[in-house]
């Protein structure tokens, strides 16, 4: 590829004129980014241009992964292990409280569990180090700023279906295998990845700013953690489960539980996850327009 | 593997330009209780009510402009600049003088969104020696990495690989972890990666010259071919005999303001007769 180095003064333009007057409007070419672009329209650029770039977020995202395991033998099934010994105490002692049957109530600890505190729970509170975590990327390399979203998205995904492994095993240890209506599931833990990087936006800059916010998102969501039937079941409640629906996260659990438990998630489920989610998106294409231009100035 | 494997971005051949027009930029600087939200809120909670209940005398003093607790720190002040394409320019000025910001600017990383500055063409930036690079990972995913940031497919980054093996010369070294490597190898990475597209417009921070003598050899030469398929080049560098080799223009930076501007030989005898230090290198 190398061309013999001619010296640069040789090709080189010698002319210019007044170089620090601005030429004439009529001379310069239309400029490729407008400058009358409104934020939120900028905001929906970077977000478009960091989808073409997919194949680099996959690969940060698996790349962080595999860093974080590296020195172990077991790498990402360490997460596997502590799951499957977490599930196994919290069923044993549980169903001992609950005067529940292990065997009906160990397969839906295991996947109420995961669900929480490897899926949404773990993908929350990680969502705030989106920005501060790529410190120095942000400041060196021009890239779109969803690339990061994205990569902690992928990150939190593959570290999730490492933990999924240890429901599957309990269903069919148990013989509650769900069938066909698991496949439900799906579409849901597609809404869920939407949302992981709506938060990432959202929290991933908020977070930039204010650096105290991540310790506040993991005490509320301690107390979420309780108020939902997470280890405890909705119709334990009796007649006054309904007022679960006020609880966002009821939902967003449920319409993933629900087909992993052999049941169709009820459409108000549906509903209220879908609108909530739509909240959290137009929240945080809202915040992240708005600090986009400052997020290298905060990280 | 010189030719442009990307083509996003890209204008019309000797169109491209850089245009400036009365840029100031202030860095927000957090200290003390500016980076909580509950400290801040405390305040604002408490200043609303010293307001409600004592008179004042006279006009109100704002100790800390901008944000409460943030001090801003003015980098570029009425910074106004044309580039056009075919203009190799330098910067220079001592350390602090916001060559670099400037430079970032340019880049697209500070203030982004910025109505009055004006990029058209493709940008490539040397900015850090570690531009991106991921420090516990090796040499080659490294490469693999910035291919994807280019995005460039699969066959694509395997000829850049062996473009930047065959450059970079680091042998086992491209094998292990970017942090084992001192900082010569990493620059002949990262100088490796940057210089195997020719982009539009070129941003580098002065840190490429540095590497053996041997190393800057093979270096120039492949800068060269670079720089002579770019449209604008600007380095900024301390180094004057290279501005005086490469550059057509230069500009002069004091206090985030353009001292002066034009071509390289009078600034560079202002410059000179300035810091009187002759022939400094």
């Amino acid at each position: 590829m190398m061309v013999t180095a001619s010296s640069p003064e040789q090709t080189v333009n010698a002319d210019f004129s007044a170089p620090s007057v601005i030429p004439p409007a009529g001379q310069t070419p239309p400029p490729a980014r407008s400058a009358r672009k409104s934020r939120l329209s900028l905001a929906w650029q970077d977000i478009m241009e960091a989808c073409g770039l997919w194949r680099l977020a996959v690969t940060l995202g698996w790349l962080d992964v595999r860093l974080q395991y590296s020195g172990s033998t077991l790498g990402p099934f360490w997460l596997t292990l502590t799951t499957a010994v977490m599930v196994g105490a919290m069923g044993g002692i549980y169903s001992q409280l609950f005067h529940l049957k292990l065997q009906d109530y160990l397969p839906y600890i295991s996947i109420s569990l995961i669900l929480w505190q490897n899926g949404l729970s773990t993908l929350i509170q990680e969502s705030c180090g989106t920005f501060t975590r790529a410190t120095d990327t942000l400041r060196s390399v021009t890239m779109p700023y969803t690339v990061q979203a994205l990569r902690t998205t992928i990150r939190c995904g593959v570290m999730f279906s490492y933990t999924v492994i240890v429901p599957v095993v309990v269903f069919i240890i148990m013989g509650k295998w769900p069938g066909v209506t698991m496949l439900l599931a799906l579409p849901a833990l597609a809404l869920w990845l939407i949302d992981c990087v709506a938060f990432c936006l959202l929290l991933g800059s908020v977070c930039a700013r204010f650096r105290d916010i991540p310790p506040i998102v993991g005490s509320l969501l301690q107390i979420f953690f309780y108020v939902t039937p997470v280890i405890w079941e909705a119709k334990q409640l009796g007649p006054t489960a309904t007022w679960l629906y006020l609880n966002p996260f009821y939902s967003m659990l449920d319409i993933v539980r629900m087909p992993f438990l052999g049941h169709v998630p009820s459409g108000l489920s549906w509903g209220i996850a879908l609108g909530t989610s739509l909240v959290l998106c137009l929240l945080s294409l809202f915040t992240f327009s708005r600090s986009r231009s400052k997020l290298a100035f905060w990280v | 593997m010189n030719e442009t494997l990307i083509h996003a971005r890209r204008v019309p051949e000797g169109t491209s330009h850089i245009i400036i027009d009365k840029l100031s930029l202030n860095f927000p600087i957090f200290h003390g209780g500016a980076r909580s939200l509950k400290k801040m809120l405390l305040k604002r909670g408490k200043s609303v009510l010293t307001n409600a209940r004592t008179l004042r005398t006279g006009g109100q003093v704002q100790l800390e402009p901008g944000e409460s607790g943030t001090v801003q720190v003015q980098a570029l002040d009425n910074v106004s600049l044309s580039i056009k394409a075919g203009e190799r320019v330098g910067l220079i000025g001592h350390n602090g003088a916001g060559k670099s910001t400037l430079l970032r600017v340019m880049a697209g990383i500070y203030m982004p969104d910025a109505p009055n500055v004006d990029i058209y063409g493709q940008v490539a930036s040397l900015l850090d020696v570690n531009s991106g690079m991921n420090q516990e990972l090796t040499g080659r995913e490294n490469i693999t990495l910035m291919g994807r940031h280019k995005g460039m497919t699969t066959p694509q980054i395997r000829q850049l690989e062996e473009n930047v093996e065959s450059f970079a010369q680091l042998e086992t070294f491209l094998d292990l972890p970017v942090r084992l490597y001192s900082t010569g190898m990493r620059i002949r990475l990262g100088f490796g990666i940057a210089t195997t597209m020719t982009p539009q417009i070129l941003l580098m921070d002065e840190w490429f010259m540095a590497g053996d003598f041997h190393f800057q050899e093979r270096a120039e030469k492949r800068l060269a071919s670079v720089v002579n398929g770019t449209d604008i080049l600007v380095i900024t560098s301390h180094a004057l005999d290279v501005l005086e080799k490469w550059c057509t223009r230069l500009i002069w930076m004091e206090a985030g303001q353009i001292h002066m501007d034009g071509p390289t030989k009078e600034v560079m005898l202002a410059y000179k007769a300035s810091t009187a230090t002759p022939a400094a290198s």
